[in-house]
């Protein structure tokens, strides 16, 4: 994956810990709602929280094992979990699609997803502007064919789409 | 016999309508293209077109229609992933990284016809065999499981569940964990006993709990484009030409591995049953093809045998992943799931009941894997060079337009944005599982039976009025948890034995 000789963001064992600790955390937080819906054998049999209270304890033993592993982890086992570079590269993907996401309930999913094919289009793949508009625009026009007129299943919209009178 | 015999030619009625016939070649053209995309799978691709059936399903008929659509899908999904790792080196499917040991070398060596026809013939005998296995076998064991009452059916979990533990490559503690976290993930919601709110800390958003399409498309599409990301993916590969020449000639040479694909088969046939899934199989098939071959030494340099191998056990496990899901109402694997999820979804309940009461769906479905796959090998050995093209479509088109179809399919679940956040989320999970080697699939399939683990077990701790010993209670049950247990401890046993193994050797 990622053992090339780039710098590393993070080494393997870190990246261990904090899931690890996030489970731990998350396995708590079942328990501790459990117990308060009622985790033991009620008069009508085993009360809401009696399933997964165990779910939590079970989450909770395995992680900690898993934690107290990378704790005593050999050091030439403790890699990069990933280098500088290859986090640049997910982080430019995973931003624009969480603005993406947050675009689609603001003008619609169209517009959204064409911007976002365009603005991958132009960052990243450098390409010239009249193929970033073919494709981006195409692009979304094909997917409003097939969601809303053949199989009828209507997606976000917004104003661009209300000023068409196609909503 | 004959009766199912009988069912099953009714069965081929259904799926010869015009109707079903053009979905079953939408469907595997589809699966194709998915297959060879990366970040799009057979599970995601099939959680993504899922919500596209639902209008589908209410009609007459239709439920058998939608159930054909969606496992032509996974067929050409299971072909689709031979194309890229033959040509490209890159698997389109976790389930093909064997193939490209010896698919790759032999494209280099110009043969890429010869590998992709092995390719795709193993396959088709892979999935046949699990096929045939499935007709005969599938009514026996729904005829034997419509006598558990509860504790049997969370017997039947739980080895599913232990199975993971005891067979996946990854950490036993890691699969656990990510295991009981998909399970958690299902209870939160509403009680399905009680009806109290769990784990929903006042959310309205969460009252609904965790819908698993969401969790697929995120895992499996979101997290896979961020891996392959990362990696920095070029596609540089082999030219994609398949003429009928090299055909003929791959044809007339298969049946020296005849031992091979019978093997293979086995192999897969087992792992699909079991939750062991297409991924291990292929590369058991692989490792067990290369100890028997006699020519076990030139595996990796590009023989025809190390494609056919594990090519053969990838369908045959991804086909007979289907028989448990079908009988028992527990899917072998991901995409297994998903189609479970699916049936749920049309209002129909899988298990041994589906055999009595659907029929109709059920030997339509059984049919139609036929008729699927002869159609699926049809398809792809006369379309390869148009699939082999969509891979030179560069990444930085591509990557966003599948970030596009997954966003989409997220929002058509519920028609709700905050799935679509969800959905990146679960890719964030995904792509850090991954590298983590948290394995993925046990943690799929416990959000899809969590609410039906739980209920079974409530409903076994009902009748024994709390007694942990009525999963011992009889012969059937006490196999099923003593099966599940053995394999629960297995890394724990296996790592005991090469301990005292090893001591009296270095003495």
């Amino acid at each position: 994956m990622s053992e090339g000789n780039g710098r590393p963001a993070f080494s393997v064992r870190a990246a261990e810990l904090v899931v690890a600790a996030l489970f731990i955390v998350l396995g708590g937080i079942v328990i501790f709602d459990s117990i308060r819906l009622g985790a033991s054998w009620g008069a009508d049999g085993p009360q809401p929280g009696y399933f997964p209270f165990y779910l939590g304890v079970i989450i909770c033993v395995s992680s900690a094992i898993t934690f107290g592993q990378a704790l005593v982890m050999r050091k030439e086992k403790n890699g990069s979990f990933v280098d500088v570079e290859a986090l640049r590269a997910v982080l430019s993907v995973l931003i624009p699609a969480a603005i993406y996401v947050a675009l689609i309930g603001w003008i619609g999913i169209y517009v959204a997803s064409a911007l976002f094919v365009a603005a991958f289009m132009r960052w990243l793949g450098k390409y010239a502007w009249w193929k970033v508009a073919a494709v981006s625009i195409g692009n979304s026009v094909v997917f409003f064919l097939i969601f809303e007129r053949w199989f009828l299943v209507p997606l976000p919209k917004g104003p661009l789409e209300n000023l068409l009178g196609i909503a | 016999m004959i009766d199912d015999l009988q069912s099953l030619m009714h069965g081929f009625a259904v799926a010869l309508s015009l109707q079903n016939l053009g979905l079953m070649l939408l469907g595997i053209t589809l699966g194709v293209i998915i297959g060879v995309l990366p970040g799009l799978g057979g599970a995601n691709g099939v959680a993504i077109l899922l919500p596209l059936t639902f209008s589908m399903a209410q009609t007459p008929g239709g439920q058998t229609s939608a159930i054909i659509l969606l496992s032509c899908i996974y067929w050409g999904a299971l072909f689709g992933g031979a194309i890229t790792s033959i040509l490209f080196n890159i698997p389109g499917e976790p389930w093909s990284v064997a193939t490209t040991f010896d698919g790759y070398p032999l494209a280099q060596k110009g043969r890429a016809g010869h590998a992709l026809t092995a390719a795709f013939t193993s396959s088709f005998v892979g999935a046949f065999v699990a096929v045939l296995l499935i007709t005969f076998l599938a009514p026996v064991i729904a005829n034997f499981a419509l006598e558990f009452g509860p504790p049997e059916f969370f017997g039947v979990y739980l080895l599913t569940f232990c199975a993971f533990v005891g067979m996946s490559k990854e950490p036993p503690f890691k699969t656990i964990a990510a295991m009981m976290t998909g399970f958690a993930l299902a209870a939160v919601g509403t009680d399905p006993v009680t009806g109290t709110l769990r784990l929903t800390f006042g959310s309205v958003r969460l009252l609904n709990g965790f819908d698993f399409l969401i969790a697929v498309i995120g895992l499996f599409g979101i997290g896979e484009i961020l891996l392959t990301l990362e990696e920095g993916l070029a596609f540089k590969g082999a030219s994609a030409k398949l003429n009928l020449k090299a055909v003929i000639e791959t044809w007339r040479e298969l049946p020296r591995y005849w031992l091979t694909s019978v093997r293979s088969s086995v192999v897969g046939c087992f792992m699909g049953i079991v939750p062991g899934g297409a991924t291990p199989a292929s590369f058991m098939s692989y490792g067990v093809a290369r100890r028997f071959s006699k020519d076990g030494d030139k595996f990796g340099s590009g023989q025809l045998e190390g494609v056919v191998a594990p090519e053969t056990a990838a369908h045959a496990a991804g086909t007979s992943a289907l028989l448990p899901m079908l009988t028992l109402g527990v899917p072998g694997s991901p995409t297994a799931a998903v189609l479970l999820g699916g049936l749920l979804i049309w209002g129909l309940q899988p298990g041994p009941l589906l055999f009595v009461e659907q029929k109709d769906f059920v030997w339509g479905l059984i049919a139609s894997m036929y008729l699927g796959n002869i159609a699926g090998l049809v398809v792809v050995l006369t379309c390869v060079p148009l699939f082999a093209a969509i891979l030179r479509i560069p990444f930085s088109v591509i990557a966003p337009i599948i970030v596009v179809v997954c966003a989409i399919g997220a929002y058509t679940v519920h028609n709700a944005i905050f799935d679509v956040w969800m959905m990146v989320v679960f890719g964030v999970l995904g792509y850090v599982f991954k590298k983590l080697s948290y394995p993925l699939a046990p943690l799929v399939l416990a959000i899809v039976l969590g609410d039906s683990a739980e209920a079974s077990f409530r409903q076994a701790m009902l009748i024994s009025a709390g007694d942990m010993r009525v999963f011992f209670s009889n012969g059937l049950v006490g196999t099923l948890t003593g099966l599940a247990l053995f394999l629960l401890f297995w890394p724990a046993i296996s790592l005991a034995w090469a301990k005292i193994r090893r001591k009296p050797a270095r003495r």
